[in-house]
Protein backbone atom coordinates (compact mmCIF):
# COMPACT_ATOMS: atom_id res chain seq x y z
CA UNK A 1 0.00 0.00 0.00
CA UNK A 2 1.25 3.28 -0.37
CA UNK A 3 4.26 2.52 -1.60
CA UNK A 4 5.29 5.46 -3.41
CA UNK A 5 4.64 7.67 -0.17
CA UNK A 6 6.17 6.14 1.73
CA UNK A 7 9.52 6.48 -0.53
CA UNK A 8 8.89 10.38 -0.29
CA UNK A 9 8.29 9.97 3.95
CA UNK A 10 12.01 7.72 3.30
CA UNK A 11 13.53 10.46 1.07
CA UNK A 12 12.17 13.37 3.24
CA UNK A 13 13.94 11.72 6.48
CA UNK A 14 16.90 11.31 4.51
CA UNK A 15 17.39 14.75 3.65
CA UNK A 16 16.87 15.71 7.46
CA UNK A 17 19.15 13.28 8.76
CA UNK A 18 22.40 15.16 5.79
CA UNK A 19 21.88 18.43 8.03
CA UNK A 20 22.27 16.60 11.61
CA UNK A 21 24.91 13.80 10.00
CA UNK A 22 26.76 16.33 7.86
CA UNK A 23 26.50 13.77 4.67
CA UNK A 24 26.23 14.82 1.16
CA UNK A 25 25.57 11.35 -0.44
CA UNK A 26 23.25 8.09 0.66
CA UNK A 27 25.21 5.70 -0.95
CA UNK A 28 23.19 2.57 1.15
CA UNK A 29 20.16 2.55 3.14
CA UNK A 30 18.74 -0.60 5.21
CA UNK A 31 15.35 -0.47 6.24
CA UNK A 32 13.60 -2.78 8.58
CA UNK A 33 10.06 -3.82 7.52
CA UNK A 34 7.77 -6.49 9.13
CA UNK A 35 5.58 -9.22 7.22
CA UNK A 36 2.58 -7.34 8.96
CA UNK A 37 3.46 -3.67 8.05
CA UNK A 38 1.60 -3.87 4.90
CA UNK A 39 4.32 -2.63 2.63
CA UNK A 40 5.00 -4.88 -0.60
CA UNK A 41 8.56 -4.94 -1.16
CA UNK A 42 8.91 -5.43 -4.89
CA UNK A 43 6.20 -1.99 -5.03
CA UNK A 44 9.05 -0.05 -2.58
CA UNK A 45 11.98 -1.01 -4.74
CA UNK A 46 10.58 0.36 -7.56
CA UNK A 47 8.79 3.20 -5.92
CA UNK A 48 12.62 3.97 -4.28
CA UNK A 49 14.19 4.14 -6.84
CA UNK A 50 11.78 6.37 -8.98
CA UNK A 51 11.43 8.94 -6.05
CA UNK A 52 15.30 9.11 -5.52
CA UNK A 53 15.72 10.28 -8.27
CA UNK A 54 17.45 14.20 -8.36
CA UNK A 55 17.70 13.80 -4.52
CA UNK A 56 21.10 12.95 -2.43
CA UNK A 57 19.80 9.45 -2.34
CA UNK A 58 19.62 9.10 -5.85
CA UNK A 59 21.50 5.81 -7.02
CA UNK A 60 21.42 4.41 -3.19
CA UNK A 61 20.82 0.75 -2.68
CA UNK A 62 18.39 -0.75 -0.33
CA UNK A 63 18.55 -3.43 1.93
CA UNK A 64 15.54 -4.86 3.67
CA UNK A 65 15.98 -6.31 6.79
CA UNK A 66 12.74 -8.58 7.83
CA UNK A 67 12.16 -9.05 11.66
CA UNK A 68 9.87 -12.19 11.97
CA UNK A 69 6.53 -11.83 12.89
CA UNK A 70 5.16 -12.94 16.48
CA UNK A 71 1.74 -12.80 18.91
CA UNK A 72 0.73 -13.20 21.80
CA UNK A 73 -1.48 -16.05 22.60
CA UNK A 74 -4.21 -15.16 25.29
CA UNK A 75 -4.98 -19.16 25.28
CA UNK A 76 -1.14 -20.61 25.31
CA UNK A 77 0.27 -17.20 27.34
CA UNK A 78 3.23 -17.24 25.67
CA UNK A 79 4.71 -15.72 22.80
CA UNK A 80 4.20 -17.47 19.03
CA UNK A 81 5.70 -17.21 15.55
CA UNK A 82 3.32 -15.73 12.95
CA UNK A 83 3.30 -14.59 9.14
CA UNK A 84 -0.07 -12.61 9.19
CA UNK A 85 -2.65 -11.09 10.46
CA UNK A 86 -5.14 -13.88 10.29
CA UNK A 87 -2.91 -16.52 11.00
CA UNK A 88 -3.53 -19.01 13.89
CA UNK A 89 -1.44 -20.41 16.71
CA UNK A 90 0.64 -22.56 15.77
CA UNK A 91 0.28 -24.33 19.15
CA UNK A 92 -3.11 -24.42 20.04
CA UNK A 93 -4.89 -23.04 16.08
CA UNK A 94 -6.90 -20.38 18.26
CA UNK A 95 -7.36 -16.81 17.23
CA UNK A 96 -6.66 -15.06 20.51
CA UNK A 97 -3.79 -13.41 19.56
CA UNK A 98 -2.43 -10.15 20.30
CA UNK A 99 0.44 -8.97 17.85
CA UNK A 100 3.59 -7.73 19.61
CA UNK A 101 5.92 -7.52 16.60
CA UNK A 102 6.21 -7.79 12.86
CA UNK A 103 4.71 -4.06 12.07
CA UNK A 104 8.21 -2.32 11.94
CA UNK A 105 8.63 0.33 9.52
CA UNK A 106 12.13 2.06 10.03
CA UNK A 107 15.03 3.33 8.87
CA UNK A 108 17.86 1.68 10.69
CA UNK A 109 20.94 2.88 9.34
CA UNK A 110 23.00 4.40 6.47
CA UNK A 111 26.27 4.33 4.66
CA UNK A 112 26.67 7.65 3.50
CA UNK A 113 29.70 10.29 2.30
CA UNK B 1 4.33 29.58 6.63
CA UNK B 2 1.07 28.05 8.05
CA UNK B 3 0.66 28.15 11.59
CA UNK B 4 -0.97 24.37 12.48
CA UNK B 5 2.94 22.99 11.78
CA UNK B 6 5.52 25.71 10.14
CA UNK B 7 4.67 24.03 6.50
CA UNK B 8 4.83 25.81 3.93
CA UNK B 9 1.17 26.09 2.87
CA UNK B 10 1.75 27.28 -0.63
CA UNK B 11 2.89 23.15 -1.20
CA UNK B 12 0.65 22.05 0.92
CA UNK B 13 -3.09 23.19 1.74
CA UNK B 14 -6.33 21.38 2.54
CA UNK B 15 -8.29 21.78 -0.71
CA UNK B 16 -6.02 20.06 -2.78
CA UNK B 17 -2.84 18.56 -1.82
CA UNK B 18 -1.80 16.71 -5.21
CA UNK B 19 1.51 17.92 -5.70
CA UNK B 20 4.32 14.93 -5.07
CA UNK B 21 7.25 16.61 -2.44
CA UNK B 22 10.35 17.35 -4.37
CA UNK B 23 13.57 17.51 -2.88
CA UNK B 24 17.83 17.98 -3.58
CA UNK B 25 16.50 20.77 -6.38
CA UNK B 26 18.29 23.79 -4.65
CA UNK B 27 22.27 24.24 -4.38
CA UNK B 28 23.98 21.73 -1.74
CA UNK B 29 24.38 24.27 1.36
CA UNK B 30 26.10 22.20 3.71
CA UNK B 31 30.16 21.18 2.77
CA UNK B 32 31.80 19.56 5.78
CA UNK B 33 35.62 19.17 5.26
CA UNK B 34 37.32 15.64 5.63
CA UNK B 35 33.75 13.98 6.05
CA UNK B 36 33.51 12.87 2.47
CA UNK B 37 34.63 9.09 2.98
CA UNK B 38 31.95 6.61 3.07
CA UNK B 39 30.42 5.94 6.57
CA UNK B 40 27.33 4.36 8.63
CA UNK B 41 25.44 6.34 10.33
CA UNK B 42 22.50 5.06 12.66
CA UNK B 43 19.18 6.62 12.66
CA UNK B 44 16.61 4.69 13.69
CA UNK B 45 13.99 6.22 12.28
CA UNK B 46 10.50 5.42 12.42
CA UNK B 47 9.25 6.10 8.89
CA UNK B 48 5.43 7.30 9.62
CA UNK B 49 6.68 8.88 12.54
CA UNK B 50 6.41 12.57 11.12
CA UNK B 51 2.78 11.23 10.72
CA UNK B 52 2.31 10.41 14.15
CA UNK B 53 4.00 13.84 15.82
CA UNK B 54 1.01 15.32 13.84
CA UNK B 55 -1.21 12.98 15.20
CA UNK B 56 -0.11 13.37 18.70
CA UNK B 57 -0.95 16.81 18.10
CA UNK B 58 -4.49 16.69 17.10
CA UNK B 59 -5.14 13.97 19.69
CA UNK B 60 -3.69 17.02 22.07
CA UNK B 61 -6.02 19.82 20.48
CA UNK B 62 -9.22 17.52 20.08
CA UNK B 63 -8.47 16.59 23.97
CA UNK B 64 -8.46 20.22 24.89
CA UNK B 65 -11.74 21.01 22.88
CA UNK B 66 -13.06 17.86 24.44
CA UNK B 67 -13.98 16.08 20.78
CA UNK B 68 -14.77 12.67 20.45
CA UNK B 69 -12.62 11.91 17.18
CA UNK B 70 -14.25 9.31 15.22
CA UNK B 71 -12.47 7.76 11.89
CA UNK B 72 -14.77 6.45 9.45
CA UNK B 73 -12.73 4.12 6.99
CA UNK B 74 -14.45 1.30 4.52
CA UNK B 75 -13.85 0.37 0.71
CA UNK B 76 -15.58 2.94 -1.42
CA UNK B 77 -19.44 2.51 -1.54
CA UNK B 78 -20.10 0.81 1.72
CA UNK B 79 -22.67 3.63 2.99
CA UNK B 80 -20.19 5.91 4.94
CA UNK B 81 -21.68 9.02 3.90
CA UNK B 82 -24.81 7.52 4.60
CA UNK B 83 -24.68 6.44 7.45
CA UNK B 84 -22.64 9.35 8.44
CA UNK B 85 -25.68 11.76 7.24
CA UNK B 86 -28.41 9.65 8.90
CA UNK B 87 -26.50 9.81 11.78
CA UNK B 88 -25.99 13.13 12.10
CA UNK B 89 -29.58 13.60 11.51
CA UNK B 90 -30.61 11.82 14.49
CA UNK B 91 -27.91 14.18 16.96
CA UNK B 92 -28.05 17.41 15.21
CA UNK B 93 -29.16 19.77 17.80
CA UNK B 94 -28.83 17.54 20.79
CA UNK B 95 -24.58 17.69 20.77
CA UNK B 96 -22.20 19.80 18.71
CA UNK B 97 -21.00 17.93 15.77
CA UNK B 98 -18.67 18.32 12.85
CA UNK B 99 -17.08 16.30 10.09
CA UNK B 100 -14.11 16.32 7.89
CA UNK B 101 -14.60 14.15 4.50
CA UNK B 102 -11.60 13.09 2.66
CA UNK B 103 -11.70 11.97 -1.01
CA UNK B 104 -9.39 12.20 -3.12
CA UNK B 105 -11.75 14.63 -5.52
CA UNK B 106 -15.14 16.19 -5.68
CA UNK B 107 -16.74 18.34 -2.78
CA UNK B 108 -20.39 15.59 -3.42
CA UNK B 109 -19.83 14.71 0.24
CA UNK B 110 -19.26 17.73 2.12
CA UNK B 111 -21.84 19.20 0.48
CA UNK B 112 -24.35 16.31 1.21
CA UNK B 113 -23.35 16.70 4.77
CA UNK B 114 -23.64 20.43 5.13
CA UNK B 115 -27.47 19.96 3.87
CA UNK B 116 -28.21 18.34 7.51
CA UNK B 117 -26.73 21.44 8.81
CA UNK B 118 -23.32 20.15 10.29
CA UNK B 119 -20.45 22.19 9.55
CA UNK B 120 -18.12 20.39 7.15
CA UNK B 121 -14.63 20.67 5.49
CA UNK B 122 -13.85 18.76 2.45
CA UNK B 123 -10.17 17.64 2.23
CA UNK B 124 -9.25 16.89 -1.76
CA UNK B 125 -6.53 13.99 -1.34
CA UNK B 126 -5.61 15.14 -4.78
CA UNK B 127 -3.30 11.76 -5.82
CA UNK B 128 -3.32 10.74 -2.38
CA UNK B 129 -4.77 7.41 -1.17
CA UNK B 130 -5.57 8.24 2.13
CA UNK B 131 -5.97 11.15 4.98
CA UNK B 132 -3.20 11.91 6.57
CA UNK B 133 -2.39 13.63 10.11
CA UNK B 134 -0.65 17.00 8.74
CA UNK B 135 -4.12 17.05 6.27
CA UNK B 136 -6.25 16.49 9.50
CA UNK B 137 -4.44 19.30 11.25
CA UNK B 138 -4.74 21.74 8.79
CA UNK B 139 -8.74 20.72 8.57
CA UNK B 140 -9.18 20.97 12.65
CA UNK B 141 -7.64 24.43 12.16
CA UNK B 142 -10.80 25.89 9.93
CA UNK B 143 -13.09 23.88 11.85
CA UNK B 144 -15.08 25.43 14.11
CA UNK B 145 -15.31 22.79 16.95
CA UNK B 146 -17.99 23.58 19.68
CA UNK B 147 -16.96 21.95 23.01
CA UNK B 148 -18.29 18.28 23.99
CA UNK B 149 -18.89 17.45 20.68
CA UNK B 150 -18.32 14.19 18.03
CA UNK B 151 -16.04 14.79 14.97
CA UNK B 152 -16.29 12.57 12.29
CA UNK B 153 -13.53 11.96 10.12
CA UNK B 154 -14.71 9.88 6.69
CA UNK B 155 -11.91 8.52 5.16
CA UNK B 156 -10.98 8.34 1.66
CA UNK B 157 -13.15 4.75 0.53
CA UNK B 158 -10.23 2.64 0.74
CA UNK B 159 -10.00 -0.56 3.18
CA UNK B 160 -5.79 -0.57 2.68
CA UNK B 161 -3.64 2.23 3.19
CA UNK B 162 -6.06 4.32 5.82
CA UNK B 163 -5.60 1.58 8.23
CA UNK B 164 -1.65 2.53 8.48
CA UNK B 165 -2.38 6.34 9.11
CA UNK B 166 -2.86 7.74 13.07
CA UNK B 167 -5.11 11.41 12.53
CA UNK B 168 -5.26 11.70 16.02
CA UNK B 169 -8.83 9.91 16.68
CA UNK B 170 -10.18 8.06 19.44
CA UNK B 171 -11.55 5.07 17.32
CA UNK B 172 -11.08 4.25 14.02
CA UNK B 173 -14.78 2.38 12.99
CA UNK B 174 -14.03 -0.11 10.30
CA UNK B 175 -17.71 -0.31 7.92
CA UNK B 176 -18.32 -3.20 6.31
CA UNK B 177 -21.32 -3.71 3.67
CA UNK B 178 -22.93 -7.19 3.06
CA UNK B 179 -22.91 -6.71 -0.55
CA UNK B 180 -18.79 -6.59 -0.11
CA UNK B 181 -18.44 -10.47 0.51
CA UNK B 182 -17.95 -11.86 4.44
CA UNK B 183 -14.05 -12.40 3.79
CA UNK B 184 -13.14 -8.77 4.06
CA UNK B 185 -11.52 -8.75 7.16
CA UNK B 186 -9.36 -11.69 5.90
CA UNK B 187 -8.89 -9.79 2.84
CA UNK B 188 -8.10 -6.31 4.54
CA UNK B 189 -6.75 -7.17 7.54
CA UNK B 190 -4.90 -4.65 8.75
CA UNK B 191 -7.77 -2.44 8.67
CA UNK B 192 -10.08 -4.54 11.16
CA UNK B 193 -6.96 -4.98 13.05
CA UNK B 194 -6.46 -1.11 13.56
CA UNK B 195 -10.47 -0.99 14.00
CA UNK B 196 -12.06 -1.07 17.48
CA UNK B 197 -15.90 -1.28 16.13
CA UNK B 198 -16.98 -3.24 12.89
CA UNK B 199 -20.10 -1.97 11.51
CA UNK B 200 -22.03 -4.28 9.27
CA UNK B 201 -24.15 -2.47 6.72
CA UNK B 202 -27.09 -2.38 4.65
CA UNK B 203 -28.91 -5.28 6.55
CA UNK B 204 -31.51 -4.67 4.79
CA UNK B 205 -30.52 -6.26 2.10
CA UNK B 206 -29.79 -9.44 3.90
CA UNK B 207 -32.95 -11.30 2.64
CA UNK B 208 -31.51 -10.59 -1.15
CA UNK B 209 -27.78 -11.94 -0.32
CA UNK B 210 -26.01 -15.21 1.21
CA UNK B 211 -24.23 -13.16 2.93
CA UNK B 212 -22.86 -15.38 6.01
CA UNK B 213 -23.26 -12.70 8.82
CA UNK B 214 -21.23 -15.11 11.82
CA UNK B 215 -18.56 -15.99 9.44
CA UNK B 216 -17.67 -12.45 8.77
CA UNK B 217 -17.91 -11.70 12.43
CA UNK B 218 -14.99 -14.58 12.70
CA UNK B 219 -13.27 -13.53 10.61
CA UNK B 220 -13.06 -10.13 11.61
CA UNK B 221 -12.28 -11.91 15.00
CA UNK B 222 -9.55 -14.09 13.78
CA UNK B 223 -7.32 -10.46 13.04
CA UNK B 224 -8.62 -8.78 15.66
CA UNK B 225 -10.14 -10.37 18.70
CA UNK B 226 -11.60 -7.45 20.23
CA UNK B 227 -13.22 -5.70 17.80
CA UNK B 228 -16.21 -4.95 18.95
CA UNK B 229 -19.44 -5.39 16.06
CA UNK B 230 -23.18 -3.76 15.46
CA UNK B 231 -25.68 -4.60 12.70
CA UNK B 232 -26.91 -1.69 10.95
CA UNK B 233 -29.00 -0.20 8.11
CA UNK B 234 -28.26 3.29 7.65
CA UNK B 235 -31.54 3.35 4.92
CA UNK B 236 -34.33 1.14 7.37
CA UNK B 237 -32.85 2.38 10.73
CA UNK B 238 -32.46 -0.97 11.65
CA UNK B 239 -29.45 -1.22 14.86
CA UNK B 240 -28.92 3.08 14.47
CA UNK B 241 -30.15 3.06 18.12
CA UNK B 242 -26.87 0.68 19.08
CA UNK B 243 -24.42 3.00 17.14
CA UNK B 244 -25.92 5.88 18.75
CA UNK B 245 -25.84 4.28 22.09
CA UNK B 246 -22.38 3.46 21.09
CA UNK B 247 -21.20 6.88 20.04
CA UNK B 248 -22.70 8.14 23.32
CA UNK B 249 -21.16 6.09 25.39
CA UNK B 250 -17.97 6.89 24.12
CA UNK B 251 -18.39 10.49 24.46
CA UNK B 252 -19.48 10.11 28.07
CA UNK B 253 -16.65 8.55 29.21
CA UNK B 254 -14.50 11.11 27.20
CA UNK B 255 -16.05 13.50 29.37
CA UNK B 256 -15.71 11.60 32.51
CA UNK B 257 -11.96 11.01 31.96
CA UNK B 258 -11.50 15.12 31.94
CA UNK B 259 -13.60 15.55 35.04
Amino acid sequence: MHEMSICERIVQVLEEQARTHCYQRVKKVWLEIGPLAGVELEALRFSFEVVARGTLTEGAGLEIIQPPGEAWCLTCDKLVAIRERFDSCPECGGYRLRVTSGDQLRIKELQVE
Amino acid sequence: MCTVCGCNESETHVSAINKPLHYGQGSAHAHAPGLSQQRMVQIEKDILGKNDRYAQANRERLRQAGQLCINLVSSPGSGKTTLLSETLECLVGTIPLAVIEGDQQTSNDAERIRATGVPAIQVNTGKGCHLDAHMVGHALAKLPLAEHGILFIENVGNLVCPAAFDLGEAHKVVILSITEGEDKPLKYPDMFAAADLMVINKMDLQPYLDFDLDRCIGYARRVNPEIEVLRVSARSGEGMDAWLDWLQLRRQSLLCSQL
